[in-house]
């Protein structure tokens, strides 16, 4: 072993990604009095978190007072068509009220019901009006909330820093991580005892996402690569409203909001075509007349719930067969409508980001037209497999919260159910490093580990002559598109796989122009491993699941088979190299207990 | 198609020049799509920050034909025709080509006392509306800096740094001072060593804020009032000699603008 050559930093717990989880785990581990640092590879604040719309959804039964954890946790459980770890549903249930209470002690300043308590607004799948916000800003709210309260505590942040692998000790256990500094391209390493991931998705593998750049996959892939297992990676979330025109712009998030407030889908014929789409599971508790459903919306025992409100997959999907039918509009998406339901004055109050967002990008003014919207790539049900109560991994020091864990959200998550996820088990994750990172002594990092890193992130600039990363980004993203996109069939996954091992063979002979110093194109080559390694795993796991369920939908196999519905596809690494072998196996579901297993049967709206 | 002609400062802390890029201009494009296409055609290395490009995070700020915006929400058919100029935001040291140091904005971060709410009673905390909505308007500040950019008070005057919070700052005070919650008082911190007297409120700020918070009229203006009331009002003075000065006197009441 030689000699540590690069900038190192020593902690007890060191967390990747400055979202939401990231700094929620940030204020739980110091609290603890633990030496804790935050890396993140944009600046502080900016994470992907940022995006979020609609709101914090959190059983606290402020508007209605039937509302309680065991209905949440009913309606995450079928919003995810039952493949979610259960306890992660449970734990998360019962404590996001407790957790959107406590961001108010740190200066978050909700909307208001008239008695002062925090108002919540309807989302789809929610049977309660449900989600804590602040206008249509919220995701802005919780990180700044958690971000001040982060800088009050005096916790390191390093910005700007991209990680580029995890790194053991000489036992096998995560030991910390290397990267580079963004600003300066020099490399630094990071040792200590526990390592939270929380970095977030992976939509920059589409083409047409909400995802912002960061949104690479690197936890994912990284956990994957130091010995982890994903799960669930085939469930890829198409948000049902992202923007379709300008072309420049195709994906934007349009938020949920925009239903669960009085919008209403139509296509090209004028018709409120989600009455046709309403699944056997959902036809009992869902309006079918347009009569019904807009009473709904003033007194919730009036009326069964608009179809428009069903969870994410079904509404993505039932855009997508108008569109293929022919009732699309100009620009290929559908219409999503509020102009003529709600005043001016209420939808700039309620949704004033969606005003602006139209007004400045497309010139459509949402309190006159309609939007026209799509599905969009936007969130991932699938990553690093957890222990539910500590969010501790199959690796030993390494954790896993947020977007980038999976198990919580199941096939489908519930719109709402992300901003609580990241608080609930962000702070879980906190605690369970916090207790591994106090059993245990630090031990040294492989520096082969490291050495073989640096080497691999140089390459790209030592090359004389090869291909812009750029060039295979938008490959790889026209590709996800096409071949692992809303609707999949066997012959474009296969197709898919094989087009990654050519994409993991170009990016072997990619080079780049330009100093190490904020270099996009280098940043850009670093990331191509992460994205490709994430590609994979959901393409292979989509493969695999030779049914529909949620997300995944299977044109070859339109069916759900209730003996996939008892396990989950978990995939490892054979060999730890990103370019290696990847391995799928069969990860039974937890058993759910009976008093939980009633709760799914019981309660008819 | 039409064409345009891009004019990108390229340099790092030792210097730089502007560089010329000619491209066809898309349907509905916003400035940094064409840095992007820049990007991933002839300059692979042009350092830009971004994020969300939706407006949403306040990375990408930049001067376009000198003014301070953000490129995600910079509509080029709002451009008038000609070169289109884009050069780093000036009050920040250089890192590379748009990329510029902002660090100044996290010293100042954490020089903010926190917010100090009472215990939370049971079952959560309650306020109203027409209470929360002052500190709402402040909190939709999604940190692009540019009002920051902008402020001629650090602008032009590199040495002021070492005493200017800035107005991104004040709009932070502001809505503490204003937060239903929040026990402490920042009023001598604000006045003594963030320099809120050096702002002469020509409303730059206010100008560029690209999600139209009222920084002057609604967040530095009622500041100054409560911070000169604070120091000047005699029984003020009196009380804070005896003990810290509650949040909501009568004075401050006075100076609240209106809702």
């Amino acid at each position: 072993m030689t000699e540590p050559t690069y900038e190192r930093h020593e902690y007890d717990v060191l967390i990747v990604g400055a979202g939401g989880a990231g700094l929620r785990a940030a204020i739980e581990a110091k609290q603890r009095g633990l030496k804790v640092a935050v890396v993140t590879k944009s600046l502080l604040g900016k994470a992907h978190t940022v995006m979020a719309e609609g709101g914090i959804a959190a059983a606290m039964g402020n508007v209605y007072p039937e509302d309680n954890w065991m209905v949440h946790f009913r309606d995450t459980m079928r919003g995810g068509k039952y493949l979610n770890n259960y306890r992660m549903a449970e734990l998360h249930a019962k404590e996001a009220p407790d957790r959107v209470r406590e961001l108010e002690q740190w200066g978050a300043l909700f909307d208001r019901t008239k008695d002062g308590k925090i108002l919540q607004r309807d989302f789809g799948g929610h049977r309660y009006a449900r989600l804590a916000h602040v206008g249509d800003r919220t995701g802005l709210e919780l990180i700044r909330t958690l971000q001040q309260k982060v800088v009050s505590l005096g916790t390191d942040v390093f910005m700007e820093c991209k990680v580029l692998r995890l790194v053991h000790d000489s036992e096998g256990r995560v030991a910390g991580c290397v990267g580079y500094w963004r600003a300066t391209g020099e490399f630094v390493t990071f040792q200590a005892k526990a390592v939270i991931l929380a970095t977030g998705g992976a939509g920059k593998s589409w083409k047409f996402t909400t995802n912002s750049w960061e949104s690479t996959g690197d936890g994912a892939a990284m956990a994957l690569w130091a010995g982890a297992r994903l799960i669930d990676m085939e469930c890829v979330q198409f948000h049902p409203t992202g923007m379709v025109w300008p072309a420049s712009v195709r994906g934007l998030l349009v938020t949920e909001g925009v239903r669960g407030d009085g919008g209403v889908l139509r296509n090209s014929l004028g018709e409120r075509f989600m009455f046709n789409y309403v699944a056997p599971m959902f036809r009992d508790e869902t309006a079918d007349s347009e009569e019904e459903a807009d009473k709904w919306y003033e007194d919730h025992s009036a009326g069964r719930r608009p179809p428009e409100l069903l969870p994410r997959d079904e509404v993505a999907r039932a855009i997508n067969s108008e569109v293929k039918a022919g009732r699309g509009t100009p620009h290929g998406g559908v219409y999503l409508d509020i102009a003529s339901r709600r005043t001016p004055e209420y939808i700039r109050r309620r949704l004033p980001s969606m005003y602006h967002q139209f007004m400045e990008l497309a010139g459509v003014d949402i309190t006159k037209e309609p939007m026209e919207i799509g599905p969009t790539c936007h969130y991932f049900m699938g990553g690093v497999q957890v222990e539910a109560d500590t969010a501790a991994t199959v690796v030993a020091g390494l954790f896993a919260a947020g977007e980038v864990a999976a198990g919580m959200h199941g096939a489908n998550r519930l719109g709402g159910n992300s901003l609580s996820d990241l608080i609930v088990f962000g702070k879980r994750a906190g605690e369970g490093a916090c207790d591994y990172a106090e059993s245990v002594a630090a031990s040294a990092l492989d520096e082969s580990e490291v050495d073989a890193a640096v080497k691999e992130a140089l390459a790209p600039l030592e090359r004389p002559k090869g291909e812009s990363p750029y060039d295979i980004q938008r490959d790889l993203q026209e590709m996800m598109q096409a071949n692992v996109g809303i609707i999949r069939k066997a012959a474009e996954l296969e197709a898919a796989l094989e087009k990654l091992e050519e994409f993991t063979h170009r990016v072997q002979h990619v080079a780049v122009t330009g100093p190490r110093s904020y270099n996009p194109g280098w940043n850009l080559a670093t990331d191509l491993p992460s994205m490709i390694t994430f590609s994979k795993c959901s393409a292979l796991a989509a493969s695999l699941r030779k049914e529909s369920r949620g997300a995944q939908t299977r044109e070859d196999f339109p069916n759900l088979d209730p003996e996939l519905g008892k396990i989950n596809f978990a995939l490892s690494s054979d060999d730890g190299r990103w370019d290696g072998p990847i391995t799928a196996v069969e990860s039974p579901l937890l058993e759910m207990p009976a008093d939980l297993k009633a709760l799914l049967e019981e309660a008819k709206p | 198609m039409t064409e345009v002609a891009m004019r990108v400062w390229r340099g790092d802390a030792s210097g730089g020049e502007f560089e010329d890029f000619v491209l066809e201009l898309n349907e509905g494009e916003v400035v940094l799509d064409v840095i992007h296409r820049i990007q991933a055609t002839a300059a692979p290395d042009l350092a830009c920050r971004w994020n969300c490009k939706a407006g949403k995070c306040g990375s990408c700020s930049a001067e376009i034909n000198g003014r301070p915006k953000l490129m995600c929400m910079t509509r080029m058919d709002s451009l008038p025709a000609g070169p289109v100029t884009v050069a780093p935001m000036k009050t920040f040291p250089i890192i590379r080509d748009l990329v510029t140091d902002v660090s100044f904005n996290f010293v100042q971060a954490a020089r903010v006392p926190a917010l100090l709410a009472p215990p939370m009673p049971e079952g959560g905390y309650r306020m109203f509306q027409e209470d929360v909505e002052r500190g709402q308007e402040f909190r939709k500040c999604i940190e692009c800096f540019l009002c920051q950019d902008v402020c001629h008070v650090i602008r032009d005057h590199e040495g002021n740094k070492q005493h200017y919070a800035g107005p991104r700052f004040f709009i932070r005070y502001a809505e503490l001072e204003m937060h239903p919650l929040d026990q402490n008082d920042r009023r001598d911190l604000v006045r003594e060593e963030m320099g809120l007297g050096y702002c002469n409120i020509t409303k730059c700020c206010t100008e560029v804020c690209p999600e139209h918070i009222k920084i002057t009229d609604n967040a530095i203006i009622p500041l100054k009032e409560r911070v000169v009331d604070a120091h000047y009002d005699p029984l003020a003075w009196l009380g804070r000699k005896i003990r810290r000065k509650p949040k909501t006197s009568a004075a401050d009441a006075a100076v609240q603008p209106a809702p």
